[in-house]
C-alpha cells in the first residue's frame, strides 16, 4: 500500500504541477478569489480531518478486538459522504456562478483535480462500506483489523492529499 | 487444466508464458507493421502508402513495440524467473498478477480494435498536443490510443506493486538483497521506475481525455493552455519508459553472462548500484526529447548535462560485463551470442545518444532518421536481443527442452545482420536530412540507397524472426530433454526440474551467497569473493543442512489477508527432482534446506512450519487456488473504455462489472 | 502484504493520543482560515499556510498513518513518491515560469 501511495504521490503532484503551471493564467471565467467559498469549503476540510480521526479510532478499538470498531467505521464513512456531497455542492454552485470544465484554464484544472480527489474518496467510501459489511459477517479479528489497517492508510493519503488541494487551491488561490 | 484452467491461473509461471506468448504476437504485429513502412519508403514518393496510412502505422508500430512486445515480455521474465530466483513459491498477490495480464490483455485488443473502428491514431506514440485535439485530430483514433495506454498503465502499475513486495517480502531466508540475482534487482529498479513513471502520463492522458471529451483546456491554445505541458509530461513518463524498457534486458546480460562464462558477474555490487543510478537519474533527463521545442539556454544546459551524467553508470555496467567475459571460459550457445550482440549494440546506440546530448548537435539530429537510427540500436540491438538470450536462456526451464542451437545461431546472425543493414544507414539518412514520420521523402535528397539498405535489412528481420518461431515451436516437442540446469548456471531457478512443479520448491531454500546453486555444486571452488562468502566457513556446507526436520512456508500464511492461498493440494508431477551433480545425499530435494540462517535474514514467516516427508512428496504444499475474479475485472475495465468510445450506457455496464469483480475477488474465500 | 516488524516493542499511540492530534490538526485548520481573512499577513500567508499545511500532513502520516513506528522501508517509499513528486511539480512551474 505503501508502494501505491507513492506512486499516487505522483499522480496527485502532476495534477497539482499542472494547476499551479496554469494558475493565474486563466483568460476569462471566473478567478479563485470571486468564486472560492472558504468558510464552506473549510468546513469540509474539518468534516475530512475528523474522519481521519475516525477511522483512526475504528482502527484502535478493532484492534482491541472490540466491535465498538465497526461502528466507528460507520462515522466514517458518515463524515466521508459528507465531505463528497460538500464536495458536489460545491461544484454545482460553481458551476452556476459560470466556472466549467470548458470555460477556462481555472475550470478545467480545478475540477479535474479536485474531481480526481472527490473520486479517491469515493472510491474510499465504497471500499469502507465493503469492509464494514465483511466485518459485520466476521467480527473484530487481527486479520480484519490488518484489512482496516491497510485501508486506513488510503484513507488518511486521500485527507493528507486535500490538505495539500485545501491549502494550494483554496487558501492561497483566494487571497486576493 | 484446459481453457478455464488457463482463464482462471494465478501461478506465476503461466501467467509469465501468458505474458510471453502474448507478446511475441504483437512482436509479429509491430513487425509487420514496420515492414509496411519500409515498403513504403523504399523507393522516393512512393505511392504504396497514403500518408494517412504511413502515420498510423508509425503509430501503431512504435505503441505496440513499446507497450505490447518490449514491456509484456520482460513482464513474462518477471514473471516466470523472479520467484524462483529468490526462491519463493509466488508472487505476493497471485490474483493481482493474473489480473495484470488480463488488463494487458484488453489494452492490446482495445488499441488494436482501432483499426476496425474508424482508424488507429495517426499521430506518433508520443501523440504531442494539440495534433490530437478533436479539432486537428477528429477521428476516434486518439481516444483509442488514450485508453488503451490508461488500461496498460493499470496493468504495468499492478504487476510493479506485486514485483516490488514479492522481492521485498518473499525472499527465501538468508537471501539478503545483495545476494538477490541481478535480474531480479533490476525487476526491482523497474518496478519502482513504473510505479512513479506511470501516474505521470496517466495525468496527461487524462487531461487529453478532458480535452477531447469535455472541452477541457488544458492543451487548447486559446484558453491560454499550452501543448508543450503534454511534452513535459509525456516524456517526465517517456524517458523512465525507455530504461524500463532496457533495465530488464540488462538484467538478463547479467546473468547470461556468467552462466556462460562461468565465472561470476564481475564487479556485481557496481552493476547493481548503476542500474539504481541510471533508474534514478532517468527521472532527470526528459527535455532531452524537447531541445527543440524552445525551453532556453538554461534548461537545455541542464538537461544536457543530465543526459550525458546517465552514460557513467551506463558505461560501468558495460566495462563489467566485459570484464566478466574476460578470462571465463566460453560456453559458445545461442544466448551467449544474443548477450554478446546486445553489448555491441547498445554500445552504438549509446554513442549516437551521448550525440543527442549536445543541445547544439542535437537541433540538426532531432526529427530525423539519425535519431531513429540510434533508439532502434538500443531498442532492437539492445532490449530486444537482451531479451532473446533470456529466451533461449530460460526457454528450457519453461519448456524443459533446449531450443535448437544451430537454429539459433541462425536466428541471431539474421537479427544481426538484419538489424545492422536496416538501422546503420539510418544514421547517414538521418544526417543528410531525411526527417522522420514523414510518409515519402523525394529523390534529391539522395537517401533512396539508404533506404533500400534498411528494407532490405528489415525483411532479413522478418526472415530472422520467423525462423525463431519454427525454433520455439518444433523444439517443444522434438528439442533436446534439458533436465534442470542445462547451464550449469548459479542461480536457484535451475536448482529445481524443468519445468518446474506447481509449488516451485519442495522445501524452500536456505541461502549464504549470491551464487547458491554454484557453491552448491562445487563447495571445493568456493571461495569468499564477491557477493557474500558462507555461512561458517566450511567447504561444502554453503547451504546450511539439517536433515531431520525441513521447514515448509505455507503459502497460506505467506500470502494471508483472503487471497485465494490454499485450496489444493498439488501432487508433484515429477515427485523426485533432478539430482545435483555434486551428489546431494540425504534428502531428495534439491537443495538442502535447515533452519540455519545467513546474517540478517529478510522477514520471512517460519509459521505453520512442518515436517515434509523426506520421501519428496509434496503432501501440504498449499498453493493459491485459481479464480475467474480477476479476469472478471479486467473485462470490466475493458467495457468501460469501449463504452467510453462507443457510449456511456455501456460504461455504466462496464463500471458494474468492474464493482463485481472487485468484491469477489475481496470476498473470495480464502479455500 | 506489508509485514510489521515481530514483536510487540512498539508503543502504540492510544486513543487519547489520537484524539489530541484530531485537536491539533482542527486548530491549525482554524489558524489557517483566520490567517487567510488578516490582511497583515498578506506577506508571509503563503509560507505560513504552506508551513501549516506541512505541519498537518506530517501529523497525519507520522501518527494515523503510523509512521513514525513503521519500518524505514515503508516511510522511504512513500518519502521517495513525495520527493519525486515535490521536485517534478517544482520543475514544471520553473520551466514554464521561465518561458
Amino acid at each position: 500500500m505503501w508502494a501505491f501511495l507513492g506512486s499516487d504521490c505522483l499522480f496527485f503532484g502532476s495534477l497539482v504541477a499542472t494547476y499551479l503551471v496554469y494558475y493565474g493564467r486563466s483568460k476569462q471565467g471566473p478567478t479563485p478569489h470571486e468564486i472560492f467559498n472558504i468558510p464552506f469549503t473549510s468546513v469540509s476540510t474539518f468534516v475530512l480531518l475528523m474522519s481521519s480521526l475516525a477511522i483512526v479510532l475504528a482502527l484502535a478499538n478493532l484492534q482491541r478486538g472490540s466491535r465498538r470498531g465497526l461502528a466507528w467505521l460507520g462515522v466514517t464513512v458518515f463524515l466521508g459522504t459528507w465531505f463528497v456531497a460538500g464536495q458536489g455542492y460545491e461544484f454545482s454552485s460553481f458551476v452556476s456562478e459560470g466556472l466549467t470544465i470548458p470555460g477556462s484554464l481555472f475550470g478545467s484544472t480545478f475540477y479535474v483535480l479536485t474531481g480526481f480527489h472527490g473520486a479517491h474518496v469515493t472510491i474510499g467510501l465504497l471500499w469502507l462500506m465493503g469492509l464494514i459489511g465483511k466485518g459485520l459477517k466476521t467480527g473484530a479479528t487481527p486479520e480484519f483489523a490488518y484489512n482496516v489497517e491497510y485501508m486506513s492508510l488510503y484513507w488518511h493519503f486521500v485527507d493528507v492529499v486535500w490538505i495539500v488541494i485545501f491549502t494550494v487551491v483554496y487558501l492561497i488561490g483566494a487571497a486576493p | 487444466t484446459g481453457l478455464w484452467g488457463w482463464l482462471t491461473t494465478v501461478d506465476h509461471k503461466r501467467i509469465g508464458i501468458l505474458y510471453g506468448a502474448t507478446a511475441f504476437v504483437y512482436l509479429l504485429i509491430g513487425g509487420f507493421e514496420a515492414l509496411l513502412l519500409r515498403i513504403q519508403l523504399f523507393q522516393p514518393n512512393s505511392t504504396f502508402l497514403g500518408a494517412d496510412a504511413f502515420n498510423q502505422l508509425f503509430t501503431m508500430h512504435g505503441t505496440t513495440m513499446i507497450f505490447l512486445f518490449v514491456m509484456p515480455l520482460s513482464a513474462a521474465f518477471f514473471n516466470f524467473c523472479v520467484p524462483l530466483m529468490i526462491g519463493a513459491r509466488d508472487v505476493a498477490f497471485p490474483r493481482l498478477n493474473a489480473f495484470s495480464y488480463w488488463t494487458f490483455l484488453s489494452g492490446g485488443l482495445l488499441l488494436h480494435a482501432s483499426f476496425l473502428f474508424g482508424g488507429a491514431p495517426s499521430v506518433g506514440w508520443f501523440a504531442y498536443a494539440n495534433l490530437t485535439s478533436k479539432t486537428h485530430s477528429p477521428g476516434p483514433g486518439v481516444d483509442f490510443w488514450l485508453l488503451a495506454l490508461q488500461v496498460l498503465g493499470v496493468a504495468s502499475l499492478a504487476a510493479a506493486f506485486n514485483f516490488i513486495v514479492t522481492i521485498v517480502n518473499l525472499r527465501a531466508p538468508g537471501m539478503t538483497l545483495m545476494r538477490m540475482p541481478t535480474f531480479a534487482w533490476m525487476t526491482l529498479v523497474t518496478s519502482f521506475l513504473l510505479v512513479a513513471a506511470f501516474p505521470v502520463i496517466t495525468v496527461g492522458l487524462i487531461l487529453l481525455m478532458f480535452d477531447r471529451f469535455f472541452g477541457a483546456n488544458f492543451y487548447n491554445v486559446a484558453a491560454n493552455g499550452d501543448p508543450v505541458l503534454w511534452q513535459h509530461l509525456f516524456w517526465i513518463f517517456g524517458h523512465p519508459e525507455v530504461y524500463i524498457l532496457v533495465l530488464p534486458a540488462m538484467g538478463i546480460v547479467s546473468e547470461v553472462l556468467p552462466s556462460f562464462s562461468r565465472k561470476p558477474l564481475f564487479g556485481r555490487p557496481f552493476v547493481i548500484y548503476s542500474g539504481m543510478a541510471i533508474g534514478f537519474l532517468g527521472f532527470g533527463v526528459w527535455a532531452h526529447h524537447m531541445f527543440a521545442v524552445g525551453l532556453g539556454p538554461v534548461a537545455d544546459a541542464v538537461f544536457g548535462i543530465t543526459t550525458m551524467l546517465i552514460a557513467v553508470p551506463t558505461g560501468v555496467t558495460i566495462f563489467n560485463w566485459l570484464g566478466t567475459l574476460w578470462g571465463g571460459h566460453l560456453n559458445l550457445k545461442t544466448p551467449l551470442y544474443f548477450a554478446v550482440g546486445f553489448i555491441g549494440m547498445f554500445i552504438i546506440g549509446g554513442l549516437s545518444g551521448v550525440m543527442h546530448a549536445s543541445p547544439p548537435a542535437d537541433l540538426q539530429q532531432t526529427d530525423t532518421y539519425f535519431i531513429v537510427a540510434h533508439f532502434h540500436y538500443v531498442l532492437f540491438g539492445g532490449a530486444l536481443m537482451g531479451l532473446f538470450a533470456g529466451v533461449y536462456y530460460w526457454y528450457p526451464k519453461v519448456t524443459g527442452r533446449l531450443l535448437d542451437d544451430r537454429l539459433g545461431q541462425l536466428n541471431f546472425w539474421l537479427l544481426f545482420i538484419g538489424q545492422n543493414l536496416t538501422f546503420f544507414p539510418m544514421h547517414f539518412s538521418g544526417l543528410l536530412g531525411m526527417p522522420r514520420r514523414v510518409y515519402t521523402y523525394g529523390p534529391e535528397l539522395q537517401v533512396t540507397s539508404y533506404n533500400q539498405v534498411s528494407t532490405i535489412g528489415a525483411f532479413i528481420l522478418g526472415v530472422g524472426m520467423l525462423v525463431f518461431l519454427h525454433n520455439a515451436i518444433v523444439s517443444l516437442r522434438r528439442g533436446e530433454v534439458a533436465g534442470s540446469d542445462p547451464w550449469d548456471a548459479a542461480t536457484l531457478e535451475w536448482a529445481i526440474p524443468s519445468p518446474p512443479p506447481a509449488y516451485n520448491f519442495l522445501t524452500l531454500p536456505v541461502v549464504t551467497s549470491s551464487r547458491p546453486l554454484w557453491d552448491q555444486k562445487y563447495p571445493m571452488a568456493a571461495e569468499d569473493g564477491p557477493g557474500g562468502g558462507h555461512g561458517n566457513g566450511q567447504p561444502g556446507q554453503v547451504l546450511a543442512h539439517t536433515p531431520a526436520v525441513t521447514l515448509t512456508r505455507e503459502e497460506a500464511h505467506a500470502a494471508p489477508r483472503g487471497q485465494g492461498a490454499g485450496g489444493a493440494v498439488v501432487p508433484p508431477a515429477d515427485p523426485h527432482p533432478h539430482p545435483l551433480p555434486a551428489g546431494e545425499g540425504t534428502a531428495s530435494s534439491p537443495l538442502p534446506v535447515g533452519e540455519g540462517r545467513g546474517e540478517g535474514p529478510p522477514r520471512s514467516q517460519e509459521e505453520g512450519a512442518h515436517a515434509v516427508p523426506s520421501d519428496g512428496h509434496a503432501h501440504h504444499i498449499h498453493m493459491p487456488s485459481p479464480s475467474f475474479w480477476p479476469p472478471v475485472t479486467a473485462v470490466g475495465i475493458l467495457v468501460i473504455a469501449s463504452g467510453l468510445l462507443a457510449g456511456y450506457p455501456l460504461a455504466a455496464l462496464g463500471a458494474v462489472i468492474l464493482l463485481a469483480g472487485i468484491f469477489g475477488w475481496a470476498f473470495e474465500p480464502p479455500a | 502484504m506489508i509485514q510489521q516488524p515481530d514483536g510487540g516493542s512498539h508503543v502504540q499511540p492510544d486513543a487519547g493520543t489520537y484524539v489530541r492530534i484530531g485537536v491539533v490538526l482542527s486548530t491549525v485548520t482554524m489558524i489557517e482560515v483566520a490567517a487567510f481573512y488578516m490582511p497583515f499577513l498578506r506577506l508571509v500567508l503563503v509560507p505560513l499556510l504552506l508551513g501549516l499545511a506541512a505541519i498537518k500532513f506530517s501529523l497525519v502520516a507520522m501518527y494515523y498513518m503510523h509512521l513514525k513506528f513503521d519500518p524505514r522501508l515503508l516511510a522511504a517509499l512513500f518519502a521517495g513518491g513525495l520527493l519525486v513528486a515535490g521536485s517534478l511539480t517544482i520543475a514544471l512551474v520553473a520551466l514554464f515560469r521561465n518561458l
